[in-house]
This record gives structure tokens, C-alpha cells and sequence, in this order.
């Protein structure tokens, strides 16, 4: 560096006394600092236009459904019902309910113990307000596939003792009739149970409930 | 202690590693000294130095906030104004994007203006930048083309009106004029398929082709070299080691200038983004936040700011020559203002490069010059009338004057030898 | 070509005339939107009044409600007519073909139109509707000549005629037939004022947000200044 001699009018920095050389340093640091910060709050506007605008949460909005119809052992859906994701309506039948009520050694979270996956309402062996309608978010919580109903007691090709409920074809994933995830299966948790409440008798909103009101 | 030691010098010598790996296969230090640590510029580099920087800031700043527009944006004729109103309040931040996006292109503009007064100033055409200069004009008229497609997008009534006169200015030309009008638009009217391709030219072509040229503006620069402000040439002198006594290396000196000039800019620039993004109508127009609407023309058309004054050019021209009617000469003028400073290479005839040396008359005709530019800009967005016609005209015989006459009064006016070392002042 | 541009010039020319200014003695007009009352009020005129023909159909009943401050229930209640979720859009429910069959042309979205022709022409053309039987809705108006559209708000202004006798020039005056309105001529104005107001608020529903945030954005760039200066003086200290 004591090489360098003076050229271009510029001062080698050699030639800088260390007090000097100290406040270049701390200008640099300083600058670069609030630069920084600049450059982060630049970012937010970039950031924050790529969540759901309100054309998508209009399009998200609750909706109204009349379940009067379904009869026992039927579903309703996949309809878009929560922020657009297939819902599923299902009715089940009082032997249905009974076998939910028995203990599953092959279920993977019967207690429901994850509180994400449901509301507070839902944490019951039949994840429902009512025990005989349930209402699950259509989508496998491994990768997204929707699963399919298959509400008969029956065998079924990818179970020979298939006690009826949803079946996921992208990954063989397979849930009982309120939604609980079997054990040894790609999809680690139990379908989402959305927010709801009922309007009436036979009206449920989905999508809205006491706490999102 | 003596680990500490030992730790202090590894992280110096892993990075000396890393840097000579890269070397052998990328030139990494090779480019970062030719283009930042060793490349001098003159030292009395003064404010309009500072424009080709800038420049370059709006130009990210129109990349990034384009990009992000375009996520939201629809090119269609049923869902464009709409898109833009959803852009403007349904999309978080949406508002913002967009009026950065539109207040920069006037910045563009008016930076890319004060970078090429700058040039014909300190005769930054001259030998040996003549290629420099004619890539700058490549860049200038892509620019053109990229904010008149760029209007059309929002697909208000202005737009749509102010692209029906540009593209009808095709229909002046003899023979193919009509034809070629309507394969422009792809239709007999502006429309949806004239929407769509200006939007691919607008959003992918002609960026792609501004970087490019952005690129070998300055791999052509950093060849050449800057000019100084007063004519000097920093390469006369230079010490033992080869390095110019009257240059500054770009790091840290010219980084540490442009820096506080981009704050500067940006807060300028920012107050109008948040405070006057409409600019009085001058930024957006007023009859832009009306649909596009086919029966329907704006009360007067006037185009953006930055283009009324080869508009007003264009309208200056009222006179039929040799059996082709005035319309015609109106786009001859029109596009030969806007071409004709690419020949200043070889117009200045001038044995020095800075307006500092040289003498009365290249300092009155590069001031007439300037005056009859910024008069034509303001005539270009009043509504015609006899008197501004002939103001006009005036202003357009000017403007021609001092490329036309340059290897004329260039030749014969006295001029000062530049200095020998750059000047502080 | 040229004569298909000409022709639509000729087209486009009665459409272009109504909108040449007028010699009308504008009344001068700022809008105030930090006035959360009037804009509310305005809000609730422009339901009633306005919104069965001329849609807002650029913004959302949702984003309204909150940024006027009028909870959601209350919007739903008072103000939403449509039978539409208040996350929609302020679109009407008139079809625009029959509409175009009863004005002569759909009525236009108002969204925008305080940026196309400002507040203050909004405020003048509702206090200048006059009576003139020969139009077609028995109205006319001094700042829109010959508008295709009946005074919506003649239930609140009353019948206003002109006051000029006949040949005056230089004459800009409006009467109104005293108890024919529900609101005395100072209310009238409020109301016109709330309303205006109120498209002004829909005209760039982000105008605050932007200067509010704008303050933030300036003022951490002249801090940032302050820095990029130092360091600047700092360097250029070296070249002489």
C-alpha cells in the first residue's frame, strides 16, 4: 500500500490518519445500515402486493348452503365454500356415528390433537358441531390432492375392511368418516375442518363462525 | 491469542482463495478493475454527470415495478381499465407500484433530456464517442417506442385516442401508408388485438432490447472514456503507474457522488410519486380515467409531455410540397427532429469538444436551441392557433438550425484551447 | 381508412359537445376528505339517490364501509340495496339495455369521475338543474347543456327555474320554488357537498394512505441523506 503515491489529486488512503480512517469506516457502516433499512421497506410494497387482493377474499367470502337434502350416508361437494377450497358436507348415518365413537387403534390422531386442523367446536370424536354433519376441507393435508367419498361400508380396492370416508387417490391417503387420518399413510394430519355455524335447522354458513364474525 | 491470530488471517486467506478460483474461470477482478476499482473519471465532473446514473436507477425502478404491474395487469379490451383500477385498489400496495411506475416514465424522460443536453454541451459526440453517441440514440428512440406502447395499456380514453392519431401518422407516407396502418393495429380501428401486441412489445421486446443496448452503452463508455466538463483529456497525464493525475476511480469517489445524488433524486422523485402523481394532468391525463371509447374523442388530444415537442413539429408543418400533401412533411419533420442529433458527430466541425471553449455563436445557437425545444413543448400541449402555428414554425426552423448550420459556425467562430489539466470550478 | 376516421370523427362530434365548457360562473368547491361525517352521509346520498343507475363498479362495498368507518352490519343493512355480499363490487342492477332504451345511453360508471372532471364541476352541474319542458325529463342543466338525465335529487332541492328574464345577458340565475324541497338551500348545499365528498373519496379511495405514507417515505429519505452527504464530503475531501 506505501507504494502508492499520490495521484489524481486523490489521497492514498495510507496517507489517512487512523481517526480518519475510523470515521470513513463508521460513515460506510452507517450509510450502508440505513440503506439497508430503505432497501427492506422498498421491499414491503413488492412483498405485500402478492398476498390475496380483495377481489380474492371477496371471492373467498362465507357461504350459505342448505343441507335439507342430504340424507344419511351422502355428501355434499366437493363445493367451493371457504376461500374457494372444495368443501365437503357430509351426513352420517347412526351406525356411523357409533363407529366413530369406538376406539381406532389404526387411527393416527383420533383425539384430535392437533389445534390447527379443526376449531375448538370440532375437537369431538365426530370433528362436528353436530355429531351427524360433518364438514371437512376437501384437501389432503399431504400434497393438496382432493379426496374422494366413499361412504359404504364395503371393500374397497385399496382396503379390502374399508369402514367408509374419504380416500385420496394422488397418494393412497386415507381418512375415517369424520376426517381422521389412518396411520401409515403419506398425510400426516387429519382433513381441516373449516370455520361454520348454523344459520338455522338446515342453513350452515361455512366460512364464518362465532370467532371470525 | 495466538488463535485469534491465526483465525484473523484465515478468513483473508479463504476469501484470496475463493477470488483466485473465480479469476481463473470468470474475469471477476478483471471486470470489477476495468470497470469500478481502475476506471477514471475526470475529477471536475460536475451535476450533469450525474444523469446517466440516474438514469439507470429509474431504469430498475421501471423493470421491477413494470414486472410486478404486469402480474396484475390483463392486456384485454374488456378486462385492461379494469385490471388498472383493480391494480390501483384491490391489490395490496397496488396504488404505489403503479404511480411509480408512471411518474418514472416522465423521470425517464426528463433525466434521459438533461443526459443528452449534458452531451451536447461538453461535445460528448465527439471522436472517439461517436458509437456511444449513436447507441445512446438507439436507446433514446426505444424509449420512445417503449412509452408510446406503454400508453396504450391502461386503456383509457386518452390512450386509446393518442395511439388512433400516432398510428394515423403512418398513413401519411405515399403508397404504403394505408396498408401499413392497418398492419399495425391488425384491425381498421385501434383495438383489442392493437392492445395486445403493444403490450408484448411493450412489456417484453422492447425492455429486452433497452437492456441490451444499456449494456454496450457502457462497455462502449468505459472503453472511451468520460469527457471532462471543460475539454481537458484526463489520459494526457498520468504517473509512473499508469493512472490519470486528473481522474478519480469510480470506487469510491464516483460511487460515493451518486449515491447522495440518488437520495436526492429519489426524494425529488418520491414527493411527486406520493404527493403529485398525476402531475396536474401532465403525468396522467384526466381523460385517461375515462374507458377507451371508439365514438368518443377526448376534447383535445395531446400527447404525453415528453413527446409534445415533435408534436407541436409536427402540426408546424401546414405547407404542401411537390404535389405531397403537408401531413406528410409534418412526419418528415417530425421523425427527422427526432434522428437528425445522430449525425452531431460528424456536424461539429469544432476544434474543441466543450461549449467552455468554444465561442459566441455555438453558445447562442445551442441556447436558441434549448428555448425553441422547451417553447415547442408547451405548444405541443395547447390547442392549436394561428399564432402558436407561426410560433411553431419558428421554433422548428430554430431547432434545425443549429444541427444544420453546426459545420458552419463551428468552423468559423474563434475558440479558446481547452486546458491542458481538468479545471475545479 | 382516411374516410372511415373521418366519418368516425363525425360520429364522435355530438358526443364531444356536451362536454365543452360551459359559461356558467363556477362556485368554488374543495373537497375534504378527513370530514368522516360527510363522507358517510355522502355515502348513504349517493345509495339512495345515485347507485340504482350509476354504478361504482370499480370498488367494493367492503372497502368503503371500512375506510369511511361504518361497520360492516350497518353497511349491509343500510346501504347495500342489491342483495350483493359486501366484499362486491358497487355494480347496479339495471340492464344496460334497457337503461339504453329509457336515457338514450347507459348511464356511466361514476367511479372516476371526480378525476375526469373534478369535484367542482361535480358540485356545480347537481346545484343547476333547472325546469325546461323541452327536454325530455322536463330538465336541463347550465353546466352539462341538454343532459340526458332527470334531476335525482329534485325530491331534496325542490323545482329550480331560471331567474334570468328573457334576452339578459351576461344573466346566471337559478330560482327556486320555495317549499317545493325537502331541504332548505343550506342543507342542499351540505348535501351536494357530502356527496361530492364522497366520489371524490371514490375516485383514488388510497389518496390518504398515500400521503400518510409519503411523510414516512420523505422523511427517512432526508435522513438518509444526511448520510450519504457525510460520506460524500468525507471521500471528496481527498481530491483538490
Amino acid at each position: 500500500m506505501s507504494t502508492e503515491s499520490a495521484v489524481g489529486g486523490e489521497t492514498p488512503s495510507a496517507a489517512l490518519s487512523p481517526a480518519n480512517r475510523q470515521r470513513r469506516y463508521f460513515l460506510i457502516a452507517a450509510t450502508a445500515t440505513v440503506g439497508g433499512v430503505g432497501a427492506v421497506g422498498a421491499a414491503i410494497p413488492f412483498v405485500q402486493s402478492w398476498m390475496p387482493s380483495a377481489k380474492a377474499r371477496a371471492a373467498g367470502a362465507p357461504v350459505t348452503l342448505d343441507i335439507g337434502k342430504l340424507r344419511p350416508g351422502e355428501m355434499l361437494g366437493p363445493i367451493p365454500a371457504w376461500r374457494g377450497k372444495p368443501v365437503f358436507v357430509v351426513r352420517r348415518s347412526d351406525e356411523a356415528l357409533e363407529r366413530l365413537q369406538q376406539a381406532n387403534p389404526n387411527l393416527a390422531d383420533p383425539e384430535s390433537g392437533n389445534p390447527e386442523m379443526q376449531p375448538d367446536y370440532a375437537r369431538n370424536p365426530w370433528r362436528s358441531r353436530r355429531p351427524e354433519i360433518g364438514i371437512y376441507l376437501g384437501l389432503c393435508t399431504h400434497l393438496g390432492c382432493s379426496p374422494k367419498f366413499y361412504g359404504m361400508v364395503q371393500p374397497e380396492s385399496f382396503d379390502a375392511n374399508w369402514q367408509g370416508g374419504f380416500f385420496c387417490p394422488c397418494h393412497g391417503s386415507r381418512f375415517d368418516l369424520a376426517g381422521r387420518v389412518v396411520k401409515a399413510v403419506p398425510a400426516p394430519d387429519n382433513l381441516e375442518v373449516p370455520p361454520y355455524r348454523f344459520a338455522s335447522e338446515n342453513t350452515v354458513v361455512i366460512g364464518e363462525d362465532e370467532e371470525t364474525a | 491469542m495466538e488463535q485469534t491470530q491465526q483465525a484473523k488471517r484465515a478468513i483473508p486467506r479463504l476469501w484470496g482463495g475463493l477470488v483466485d478460483w473465480v479469476d481463473d474461470r470468470f474475469p471477476a477482478t478483471e471486470t470489477w478493475n476495468y470497470h469500478l476499482a481502475k476506471y477514471y473519471a475526470p475529477k471536475n465532473h460536475n451535476f450533469w454527470y450525474l444523469m446517466g446514473w440516474l438514469a439507470m436507477v429509474i431504469l430498475v425502478n421501471q423493470l421491477l415495478t413494470g414486472i410486478w404491474l404486469t402480474m396484475s395487469y390483463v392486456p384485454s379490451g374488456d378486462g385492461a381499465f379494469a385490471s388498472v383500477e383493480y391494480i390501483m385498489r384491490d391489490v395490496e400496495f397496488g396504488w404505489l407500484l403503479r404511480y411509480l411506475h408512471s411518474t418514472g416514465a416522465s423521470a425517464f424522460f426528463l433525466i434521459v433530456y438533461l443526459h443528452m443536453f449534458r452531451g451536447l454541451m461538453y461535445g460528448s459526440y465527439r471522436k472517439p464517442r461517436e458509437l456511444l453517441w449513436l447507441i445512446g440514440m438507439a436507446i433514446y428512440l426505444v424509449l420512445m417506442a417503449e412509452g408510446f406502447f406503454g400508453y396504450l395499456l391502461p386503456w383509457g380514453n386518452m390512450s386509446y385516442w393518442a395511439a388512433q392519431v400516432i398510428v394515423s401518422l403512418f398513413g401519411a407516407i405515399p403508397y404504403i401508408g394505408p396498408d401499413l396502418m392497418e398492419w399495425i393495429r391488425g384491425d381498421f380501428l385501434v383495438s383489442e388485438i392493437t392492445l395486445n401486441r403493444f403490450f408484448a412489445l411493450h412489456v417484453v421486446a422492447l425492455p429486452l432490447a433497452l437492456v441490451g443496448l444499456v449494456f454496450i452503452h457502457i462497455v462502449a463508455l468505459h472503453h472511451v472514456g468520460s469527457t471532462a466538463p471543460d475539454g481537458a483529456d484526463i489520459k494526457k497525464h498520468k504517473d509512473a503507474t499508469g493512472k490519470p493525475l486528473d481522474g478519480i476511480p469510480f470506487w469510491p469517489y464516483t460511487v460515493t457522488h451518486d449515491v447522495h445524488a440518488t437520495v436526492v433524486f429519489l426524494f425529488i422523485f418520491c414527493a411527486a410519486v406520493f404527493y403529485a402523481p398525476e402531475m396536474g394532468g401532465y403525468f396522467l391525463e384526466k381523460p385517461n380515467f375515462e374507458m377507451a371509447n371508439p365514438l368518443k374523442t377526448p376534447e383535445h388530444i395531446v400527447p404525453v409531455w415528453y413527446y409534445t415537442p415533435f408534436y407541436a413539429m409536427l402540426r408546424a408543418a401546414t405547407y404542401p410540397l411537390f404535389g405531397v400533401p403537408a401531413k406528410f412533411w409534418g412526419l418528415v419533420v417530425m421523425f427527422g427532429a427526432i434522428a437528425i442529433p445522430a449525425l452531431l458527430p460528424w456536424l461539429d466541425r469544432s476544434p474543441v469538444a466543450s461549449i467552455r471553449s468554444k465561442a459566441l455563436a455555438s453558445k447562442w445557437m445551442l441556447g436558441l436551441f434549448v428555448v425553441s425545444f422547451l417553447i415547442l413543448g408547451y405548444l405541443g400541449i395547447t390547442p392549436p392557433s394561428p399564432v402558436a402555428t407561426a410560433a411553431a414554425q419558428i421554433c422548428t426552423v430554430l431547432y434545425f438550425a443549429y444541427f444544420v448550420l453546426m459545420p458552419w459556425y463551428t468552423r468559423v467562430e474563434k475558440t479558446k484551447p481547452p486546458p491542458d489539466r481538468v479545471t475545479m470550478r | 381508412m382516411i374516410a372511415r376516421l373521418v366519418l368516425l370523427a363525425l360520429i364522435a362530434c355530438p358526443a364531444t359537445a356536451w362536454a365543452v365548457e360551459t359559461d356558467w360562473p363556477m362556485e368554488p368547491m374543495s373537497p375534504n376528505l378527513e370530514d368522516a361525517p360527510s363522507l358517510q352521509r355522502g355515502f348513504k346520498l349517493y345509495a339512495n339517490y345515485c347507485l340504482g343507475c350509476h354504478s361504482l363498479r370499480f370498488q367494493r362495498y367492503e372497502r368503503t364501509a371500512d375506510d369511511l368507518g361504518i361497520p360492516h352490519d350497518v353497511a349491509v343493512d343500510e346501504l347495500i340495496f342489491t342483495g350483493q355480499k359486501i366484499g362486491e363490487l358497487m355494480t347496479t342492477a339495471m340492464d344496460p339495455e334497457s337503461a339504453k332504451a329509457w336515457f338514450g345511453a347507459p348511464p356511466p360508471d361514476l367511479t372516476m369521475v371526480s378525476r375526469v372532471r373534478g369535484p367542482e364541476w361535480i358540485y356545480n352541474y347537481l346545484k343547476t338543474f333547472y325546469l325546461d319542458e323541452s327536454r325530455p325529463f322536463g330538465v336541463n342543466n347550465k353546466v352539462f347543456e341538454n343532459v340526458g338525465m332527470p334531476h335525482a335529487l329534485i325530491d331534496l332541492q325542490g323545482v329550480a327555474r331560471d331567474a334570468c328574464p328573457p334576452g339578459a345577458e351576461d344573466c346566471h340565475q337559478l330560482a327556486i320554488d320555495s317549499g317545493s324541497g325537502l331541504l332548505t338551500a343550506e342543507q342542499y348545499d351540505q348535501a351536494v357537498q357530502d356527496l361530492v365528498n364522497f366520489l371524490h373519496y371514490v375516485g383514488e379511495p388510497t389518496r390518504q394512505a398515500r400521503e400518510r405514507l409519503g411523510i414516512y417515505v420523505l422523511g427517512f429519505l432526508a435522513f438518509l441523506g444526511i448520510f450519504t452527504y457525510l460520506l460524500n464530503r468525507e471521500y471528496w475531501k481527498d481530491v483538490h
